[in-house]
């Protein structure tokens, strides 16, 4: 069953040298429960697609659904049920992460008291529990990340959106990073949509790949689908595969210009 | 919701001002040295009014206190951009209006209570005004800031970077203090300059305060004073909801 659908969905940018269209035309479906790599190279309209789902960007084209709530007629409901963690994260190094986990708690209305309590089940459930009274900003980049991740799942989304989760960590917090994400799908069905640059991730991780280039999806399939159809083996690496659908490795320069 | 939204934000907001107590007292400082370096200066010079120097100046430096606090407000939402903050919030249920109501109301706590500091200094340098002009006084101070930090964060969330905020709002405050007589009431300039003056809105309320100082309440500078204060507040506030819903 698709918890997310968009058809034609299409954001465009007026800037000071004309519009730029970001998003031309985005058409895909996410299954409920699976692990959905979003992947493209830089300036596809990966993040720009995240912030349309996630209700920050007002599309100017084409519609959604997330989790049965229409993105244009409901977005208070598609926020009720979809947690987003942005690239640059979302705390203030100045404050605690206690303070942090709690005030997220209240602003998904929950009291007082319910939220003190759920601040401590997601710094138990996330590995947090030592470093609750810590300032935010005092957290290495792995501590960093699974508080963003705890602050998204404050309200027990049933979509997770990460934008790029892993950039910037070292191979051991990558490694439990995915599993952690991993274990958020088997334990609570959480269906994860994630963008990544790092096709080892989305290899590793995702149950099926979806490719935009110049914003528009090109391909999308199970990793082993995309390398046998792309790639030309089952055993070809992603890497391979990723550069012949993009094609930004062989063949004439493209003469189009970039969207960004 | 609102109500609960906008008692949350005004919480943490006011916490990371408390957090920070020197930022709290250094706001008050400009005005401050006014008072002690400039003020002396006015004691025996004929400015006009029915009271005395102190009666004058004191109400210009409050609402010089508000104009350059508020103003410079937004500084602090372009730094949460930067951490992502402000993205993490909006994707929660939380009221766009209250993201903006709750640090709007923190402000204008912050800088009535850097006012009740400087009042007390004045009475030290010499003021003597009515209690009730005095509490008239601070709800000024109260829309004034209200007003310039809602604007102040409409422009905010539209800019990306410090570097382009801080001379933007530079450009504004600077002439609007000087003209509307902030320092000295307009009154004393000449004809063109006065004139110019009065299409400043901060000149209405400057006014209004100096009555209010010497225990004029019903007079026409009061209830222009009133009016501009309250047309400029709304105005302000709705600009910046705008900003707040679709930014």
């Amino acid at each position: 069953m698709a918890i997310i659908s968009t058809a034609g969905l299409a954001r465009t940018f007026l800037t000071r040298s004309g519009p730029v269209q970001a998003v031309r035309s985005v058409d895909l479906t996410v299954r409920e429960g699976e692990i959905l790599g979003f992947l493209g190279p830089n300036g596809a309209g990966k993040t720009t697609t995240l912030r349309m789902l996630t209700t920050l960007l007002e599309p100017t084209g084409g519609a959604a659904t997330v989790a049965g709530h229409d993105l244009a007629a409901d977005p208070a409901g598609v926020r009720r049920v979809c947690g987003y963690v942005a690239q640059s994260g979302g705390v203030d190094p100045q404050i605690s992460v206690r303070e942090e986990l709690v005030t997220q708690g209240r602003l998904y209305r929950l009291t007082r008291a319910r939220a003190a309590e759920r601040a401590e089940e997601l710094a138990r459930e996330l590995d947090l529990t030592e470093l609750l009274d810590r300032k935010c900003g005092a957290l290495s980049g792995g501590q960093r990340r699974r508080l963003d991740i705890a602050m998204a799942l404050t309200h027990h989304p049933k979509v997770l959106f990460l934008d790029e989760p892993t950039t910037g960590l070292d191979p051991g917090s990558r490694a439990d990073l995915w599993d952690l994400v991993r274990r958020l799908r088997d334990e609570h069905g959480t269906t994860v949509f994630l963008t990544t640059h790092y096709l080892d991730e989305a290899d590793a991780l995702s149950d099926r790949l979806v490719v935009v280039d110049r914003g528009v999806v090109v391909a999308e399939g199970t990793p082993g689908a995309l390398k046998l159809e792309y790639g030309g083996s089952i055993d070809a690496s992603l890497q391979d595969t990723f550069l012949a659908i993009t094609g930004r490795s062989a063949g004439p320069a493209d003469q189009t210009p970039v969207a960004v | 919701m609102l109500l609960h939204d906008t008692a949350l934000v005004y919480g943490r907001y006011l916490r990371q001002s408390l957090r920070s107590r020197f930022a709290l007292l250094f706001g008050v400082l400009m005005p401050l040295l006014y008072l002690l370096f400039f003020g002396p200066l006015l004691t025996d010079l004929p400015l006009g009014g029915g009271g005395s120097s102190w009666q004058v100046l004191v109400p210009g430096l409050l609402l010089q206190l508000g104009l350059f606090g508020a103003s410079f407000a937004g500084f602090s939402i372009i730094i949460e951009k930067g951490h992502g903050v402000v993205e993490r919030m909006r994707v929660t249920p939380v009221s766009r209006l209250a993201l903006l109501l709750g640090r709007v109301l923190r402000d204008a706590t912050v800088f009535v209570f850097q006012a009740v500091l400087l009042v007390l200094a004045a009475v030290v340098m010499g003021l003597r005004a009515p209690l009730a002009g005095v509490l008239i006084g601070f709800a000024f101070v109260a829309l004034l800031t209200v007003s310039l930090a809602a604007l102040s964060y409409a422009l905010a969330m539209r800019m990306d970077t410090p570097q382009s905020f801080g001379p933007a709002v530079n450009a504004l405050t600077m002439p609007s203090m000087l003209l509307s007589g902030l320092m000295l009431p307009m009154t004393l300039g000449p004809a063109w300059l006065n004139a110019l003056s009065h299409l400043m809105p901060f000149r209405y309320l400057v006014d209004a305060v100096r009555d209010a100082y010497v225990g004029r309440y019903t007079t026409p500078h009061m209830l222009y004073g009133v009016l501009v204060a309250a047309g400029l507040t709304a105005l302000s506030v709705t600009v910046g909801t705008r900003v707040f819903r679709t930014a």
